[in-house]
């Protein structure tokens, strides 16, 4: 199927039309938005979700006896229900409300770093994000743990060879990134957790780039720990999931103390609530849990296969237009890959692209990602970062080529 | 000329351009042409680390006037550079250190300048000041 037949299977048109931030004008041109990878639009189903929340239902919840508290905590509830049915999670309970992906890591680096000792090891990769190396790192310092890096080779693959090596009975937790923000590297993810299970390690595997490009089976998968983030999902931000087996947030210690965590305070001796609430301390982003709901039912509608399969036509068919230009070298050439195109351009400073693109009406991004070592790895400061969704289009790819062939004459 | 002389100057000089990429192209030539520091003090205790761009700021004062040298590795932060040296540059210390720098924003480049952009020219400008202000308490 070419690109015009998936488009008409797909109908493009008629998603973009959910998005009401992608029609709109920037430095009198039309926006092209490609920094999905930062974040995404909203459809307008999530929109009105949050609108209507704080205009008729804003509420505290788990605690009201009142009307508008239950209306907001079974909206609340209900969003968590339907988190956990799409991820195929087995229990509500194991799907927690979290600010973030950073957020989820931290809560389990933290509370599931309690049960570690001296000595014992840490397995991630050399593309994580910062969020995936930096709450390691203050575990390690912590509990004097060892921070372990599967190496990449040029493509910007894992070295599987190496992670053999690296496992160990030492090694307690393995943190991967499914898909690579800075590079668009699916890993092989399924093979990570059965290899870190088989020398009885914990798997942590960081969905941010993940749930919006594919559908995530955390049964299938067999991961300990799934975490991601509710403003790249087409819904909010400050709200994320972080999924957990039972027995393992049962075991762990809690995070944040304070409301609703809690099953009876006294100064003598406090004993918490059961989960999920155990991690959820304080009056959560209820807007922000209500609206990611509302995100995770728009996916519901979508043909993931079809989004898929439309995503890496746009991928190919933005690499190939790249690969014409004098100069430009890809930085990530897996063999799977997601729709992150990162790239740099002989002599040039990926900050001036950037900012003669965005003037020309192009979101991208520059810099590093928040993935230094990546950087440092492939010796470059940065890379320009055009990250697609289901929502961009072709054409949006031809003035994206053309506005990055008048900024490269421009600075040449 | 005295430095507001000089940022309206600036303001002229932009006030022909109504597209955006013109205007761009111009401190893109402004990046291009000017004479930058000296190679010799490109050194780390005068670098100043953004997210995006390094820039790099010698200063000096002589006969009370102000110097500043600057450079940065990316072309339009360089151009941007020229224009904020071009404004500053032989005015007495106590002049810079309370100067608005109004021609920025009024040419419609304050993004470049906004603390959060992170490619180390709002920490420049501050450094600048800062310098003029030693060389008045000295």
């Amino acid at each position: 199927m070419n690109v015009q037949e998936t488009m008409a299977a797909f109908d493009v048109e008629q998603i973009r039309s959910q998005f009401p931030a992608l029609n709109q004008t920037v430095y009198g041109r039309q926006l092209v938005y490609f920094d999905n990878g930062a974040t995404s639009q909203k459809p307008q189903i999530v929109i009105d979700a949050i609108d209507h929340y704080y205009s008729k239902d804003n509420s505290n919840i788990h605690r009201g006896v009142h009307y508008l508290s239950q209306l907001a905590t079974q909206q609340y509830e209900d969003a968590r229900g339907r988190i956990q049915k799409y991820i195929n999670a087995p229990l509500s309970e194991e799907v927690l409300f979290t600010t973030g992906t950073t957020g989820g890591i931290n809560l389990v680096a933290f509370s599931f770093g309690e049960t570690l000792n001296e000595g014992d090891e840490i397995i991630i990769s050399a593309m994580e994000h910062h969020s995936n190396i930096v709450p390691w790192q203050l575990l390690c310092e912590r509990k004097k743990c060892v921070l372990k890096v599967i190496p990449i080779n040029q493509k910007g693959e894992l070295l599987l060879d190496a992670f053999d090596e690296l496992l160990s009975p030492r090694t307690k937790m393995v943190a991967i990134t499914h898909i690579s923000n800075a590079l668009g590297t699916i890993n092989p993810i399924e093979e990570i957790i059965e290899k870190a299970h088989a020398v009885g390690a914990k798997v942590l595997i960081d969905g941010a780039q993940s749930v919006q490009h594919t559908t995530v089976d955390v049964q299938a998968l067999n991961c300990d720990f799934y975490v991601f983030s509710g403003h790249k999902v087409f819904g909010p931000t400050g709200v994320g999931i972080l999924y957990g087996k039972k027995e393992l947030l049962d075991a762990m210690p809690p995070y944040q103390g304070g409301g609703d965590m809690i099953a009876k305070v006294t100064f003598e001796k406090t004993t918490y609530n059961e989960l999920p609430h155990k991690f959820e301390a304080g009056t959560p982003n209820i807007s922000g849990g209500i609206g990611l709901g509302k995100a995770i039912e728009f996916l519901e509608q979508l043909d993931m296969k079809a989004v898929q399969q439309y995503e890496t036509e746009l991928l190919n068919y933005a690499q190939a237009e790249l690969l014409k230009i004098a100069g430009l070298q890809l930085i990530g050439t897996a063999a799977h890959k997601t729709s992150v195109v990162s790239f740099i351009v002989d002599g040039l400073h990926p900050f001036d692209v950037g900012t003669l693109l965005d003037k020309q009406g192009i979101a991208v991004r520059t810099g590093h990602h928040c993935t230094q070592p990546v950087m440092d790895f492939f010796k470059i400061p940065g890379t320009i970062r055009a990250s697609f969704a289901f929502y961009n289009t072709k054409e949006e790819i031809d003035l994206f080529i053309k506005a990055l062939k008048r900024s490269i004459e421009m600075l040449r | 000329m005295t430095l507001e002389e000089k940022q309206n100057e600036i303001i002229d000089e932009f006030a022909v351009f109504d597209d955006w990429m013109d205007k761009y192209e111009y401190i893109i030539e402004l990046g291009k042409e000017l004479p930058m520091i000296d190679p010799s003090k490109k050194t780390d205790d005068r670098l100043i680390e953004g997210c995006q761009s390094r820039v790099w700021l010698a200063t000096d004062v002589k006969d009370g006037k102000m110097q500043f040298t600057a450079d940065s590795d990316a072309i339009i932060t360089k151009g941007i550079i020229g224009l904020l040296i071009r404004v500053l540059n032989n005015e007495d210390p106590k002049t810079i250190a309370t100067a608005d720098l109004h021609f920025i924003g009024d040419i419609g480049l304050q993004e470049h300048l906004s603390p959060t952009r992170a490619n180390g020219l709002a920490s420049m400008v501050q450094k600048m000041k800062l310098s003029a202000l030693k060389a008045v308490t000295v």
